[in-house]
């Protein structure tokens, strides 16, 4: 393997490695807060690209345009998401767990049916954008365009998650995480925080989606691939974990790049599996979980 | 009130004898092909779902990973089948101690996570055979097996004219299952699973060895989700890993035991009998079309069992005893 | 200012409260004391709102039955709960900063000076993780969170508990400081002869009723009260 081949692998793995570890904070947010496992999550992500290719193709906008649009709408969408079914989810009396697990479940398949049905179920995608096909070479090694802004988005994204953290609303996100029954005491709405959670969680992995969408193709199955990887990066990262999140994206996407180049493209993805389970061997709850 | 839980137990023998009785003749007058195969598809994954609930709902692991050892079942038996002229009926009980070998492997990494750590472990386990099946060219890789035809008979397990045998098969499979849940629910080992489920420091104090207990839980479901998909394989005839391997199967084989009620007793058959017809029906008459209007029902359904009877269905039938009874 | 009324209680299964009538008077610590199990936490809980009731709670004339948890602290009762529940992982800051959070206005972080002027020690120990804290610090940091909310009933739950001697006599200083400010206190506690000495009413509760109310003193003084009903 030449140097170009080795930089030109770091590289693609460092890239759709931040998309990864995207997707995966929004998931590691709402786990973090509240306990539930979205296995809805690759279908919001869907649901983003839908929205961003159908603004594209009514206003003929660039997607980088539409981010903030479909960041908002995803907000929101995370927030109904909450009021509707999760606030419900959470105050059954039995097999609490489970409930959350099929709630989320069976709204994956919803979405997903939904999109089908208003969609159709051929590949989409997003073409004409000013980075489509354009690519730099440094060095030899080749960069195209948009996955490289997709990372930096990605990048400015978690930035933005970590400074939210930092405001008095992620001090209160942090204390319900904390102690869910503790925060009524001082007059802080538990409901209220779950629910801009979820908005902010979706949000996230709405902007990823975005991204996501001015390089990769589109239809109604494309979230399920992608949030098996957020479930193992999240998994790998410690449930909870923003820095997890980011540090088990990275790793993923790096040793997915890798596994491609050694093995059939096919099997890309067992590398990150075997590493995911070698590393749970050792650390059950993640490289960054609290115990 | 020991008495009182043996009446219980003998009762529901009864109940079973009967209703095996009633589903012997029930297929006799039904000649309707598609009927037929919608009784036997539900009585398989009647079994699947009792398989599952053995180690999801007694002893309270929820895999959603449950395919890999249906896939395991069913490649085993089609491929000693194919390649090594052994009869179906030897190849599924090899099937299925193959799957629960797997399943072992599978535990003893797996079972020292909690949670949500081990139920994405076990999709992630799940994905790998997914993976490795859809690229291992010996076993048909993505193409899949096909599995010729060899004369009718009990022992090929190949009936072409008349499906009629293949819902005797299912229904076994499914009954025997049954009778392995019942059991259990009185044995040593049904009594450990409970207080592993429940509280793994309490067992651990009171003696039960969490591990091994989780282990024997493990291969007995794996064995039977093997049995299954070696049935499976043989009356389709056709294996492919899409069909016999992926996350969607390995979800369908838990929902039935969720919806009818998980660590039950009837839940699991209950559940299938709902919603396994639900499905088959509206995905043929909904889904032909591939616009996504059966997923959107089959979504809600799901969404709306789990939220209004989150104990499962098989909490009316108690309901309904309760009432029959006449006291709490 | 806080009168219950015929209030019944059950926490997992059990009749934790029977019946329970008292009332508190403004500008006055309330103790309300009895041996484990009488009911005392579950009384407090019924308050704020974490316990399902029957019964009728009234605050300044409003019914607290009515109120989610988080209203019943925006309309000013603040609770110092059993075990403390801070934020283990945020700073003494954050956590205080936080008690303020459903307060509007410019002056939401007023109450910091009154807190430090009760509790110097936690302006020493502004940026550490609250769980690294003494037991009797973060009593402390609980009482300052309950007073961040701005709370004109403050209701304390066992505040004496875990807390070395020396610390003990601090806190309850404190809480007389904070009644001769103008706040109502609602006191549960264990150790009767302090909660006595600084409480101007008491109630004595027993397995969920209340057997006997008074003065502070005159049941400090009685005996025949304090063996009966108190086991000392």
């Amino acid at each position: 393997m030449t140097i170009e081949t080795l930089l030109q692998v770091a590289v693609s793995g460092l890239l759709m490695g931040l998309i990864y570890a995207l997707v995966a904070a929004g998931l590691s947010l709402i786990f973090g807060l509240m306990d539930v496992v979205n296995f809805a999550h690759g279908e919001l992500m869907m649901v983003a690209m839908y929205a961003a290719f159908t603004l594209w193709q009514m206003s003929g906008l660039d997607p980088f345009i539409l981010l903030p649009i479909v960041a908002a709408l995803m907000f929101g969408l995370g927030v109904a998401i909450y009021r509707l079914l999760i606030a419900r989810a959470l105050s059954v009396r039995f097999n609490r767990g489970m409930v959350q697990i099929f709630v989320t479940f069976g709204l994956a398949i919803f979405i997903r049916g939904f999109m089908q049905f208003v969609y159709g179920g051929e590949f989409r995608s997003i073409t004409g954008t000013w980075l489509a096909n354009r690519t730099a070479n440094i060095y030899g090694v080749y960069l195209p365009l948009p996955q490289v802004a997709a990372s930096l988005v990605c990048l400015l994204a978690f930035a933005g998650l970590l400074a939210i953290g930092r405001t008095e609303f992620g001090r209160a996100l942090e204390a319900t995480r904390e102690d869910r029954e503790a925060v009524a005491l001082i007059g802080i709405d538990r409901d209220r925080i779950f629910a801009l959670g979820w908005g902010l969680g979706a949000a996230t992995v709405g902007v990823a989606g975005v991204m996501l969408a001015g390089f990769y193709y589109i239809s109604p199955n494309v979230g399920a691939n992608f949030a098996l990887i957020a479930y193992v990066t999240v998994a790998l990262g410690g449930f909870g974990s923003m820095l997890g999140a980011l540090a088990a994206g990275l790793l993923i996407g790096e040793v997915e790049a890798i596994t491609a180049q050694l093995l059939e493209p096919s099997l890309k993805q067992v590398g990150m599996f075997a590493i995911y389970l070698a590393v749970l061997m050792f650390r059950p709850r993640g490289l960054f979980g609290k115990l | 009130m020991v008495p009182s839980i043996t009446r219980r137990r003998r009762r529901e023998l009864v109940i079973a004898a009967v209703l095996l009785a009633v589903l012997i003749v029930l297929p006799l007058p039904i000649h309707d092909v598609y009927t037929r195969n919608l009784f036997i598809i539900t009585l398989l994954f009647a079994g699947l779902a009792q398989a599952w609930n053995i180690l999801g709902g007694y002893c309270g692991q929820i895999s959603l990973g449950h395919s890999l050892y249906f896939g395991i079942g069913a490649y085993v038996s089609t491929l000693m089948f194919v390649n090594g002229h052994i009869p179906p009926p030897v190849g599924m009980i090899a099937g299925g101690l193959v799957a629960a070998a797997g399943a072992l492997l599978v535990g003893w990494p797996v079972f020292r996570l909690s949670g949500h750590y081990y139920a994405i472990a076990t999709v992630v386990v799940q994905e790998i055979g997914y993976l490795l099946a859809l690229n291992w060219d010996l076993i048909g890789g993505a193409s899949g097996v096909f599995i010729p035809f060899r004369g009718e008979s009990w022992l090929n397990l190949q009936f072409r004219t008349d499906k009629l045998p293949y819902f005797y098969v299912a229904l076994g499979f499914a009954a025997v299952t049954w009778a392995v849940a019942w059991w259990l629910e009185g044995a040593r080992l049904g009594f450990s699973w409970r207080a592993v489920k429940d509280d793994v420091v309490a067992a651990r104090s009171l003696g039960v060895r969490v591990f091994r207990s989780k282990m024997a839980a493990a291969a007995l479901s794996g064995f039977f989700t093997g049995v299954g998909g070696a049935i499976f394989a043989q009356y389709v005839g056709y294996i492919d890993p899409d069909s016999i391997l992926s996350g969607q199967l390995a979800i369908l084989i838990a929902l039935p035991a969720v919806l009818g009620g998980v660590g039950t007793l009837w839940g699991p058959f209950l559940g299938a009998a709902v919603l396994i017809p639900l499905r088959e029906v509206s995905s043929s008459y909904l889904g032909a079309s591939g616009n996504g209007f059966d997923l959107m029902l089959y979504g809600i359904l799901i969404m709306a069992v789990a939220l209004l009877r989150p104990q499962g269905l098989a909490s009316l039938g108690a309901v309904f005893r309760r009432n029959a009874n006449g006291a709490p | 200012m806080l009168r219950i009324e015929g209030l019944n209680a059950s926490y997992r299964g059990l009749k934790a409260l029977q019946g329970v009538s008292l009332n508190v008077k403004k500008g006055q610590i309330v103790a309300v004391v009895g041996a484990n199990g009488a009911g005392k936490t579950t009384l407090l809980k019924s308050v704020a709102g974490l316990v399902t009731t029957e019964g009728s709670i009234v605050f300044d004339g409003q019914d607290l039955r009515r109120l989610k948890a988080h209203m019943i602290s925006r309309a000013g009762i603040g609770l110092v709960p059993e075990g403390r529940r801070l934020f283990p992982r945020l700073s003494v800051e954050d956590n205080l900063r936080l008690g303020a959070y459903a307060i509007a206005g410019p002056d939401r972080f007023k109450p910091l000076e009154l807190v430090f002027s009760l509790f110097p020690r936690l302006q020493e120990r502004l940026a550490q993780r609250a769980e690294t804290l003494s037991g009797g610090e973060q009593q402390m940091l609980a009482i300052g969170r309950a007073l961040m909310t701005q709370p004109r009933l403050l209701m304390l739950d066992e505040p004496s508990q875990g807390i070395m001697p020396k610390l003990v006599d601090d806190i309850f200083r404190a809480i007389q400081r904070i009644r001769d400010l103008g706040l109502t206190v609602l006191l549960v506690e264990q150790r009767l002869a302090e909660a006595l000495e600084i409480a101007d009413y008491a109630y004595v509760l027993q397995t969920g009723r209340v057997v006997m109310s008074g003065k502070a003193a005159e049941i400090a003084a009685d005996s025949a009260v304090r063996r009966a009903y108190l086991g000392l």
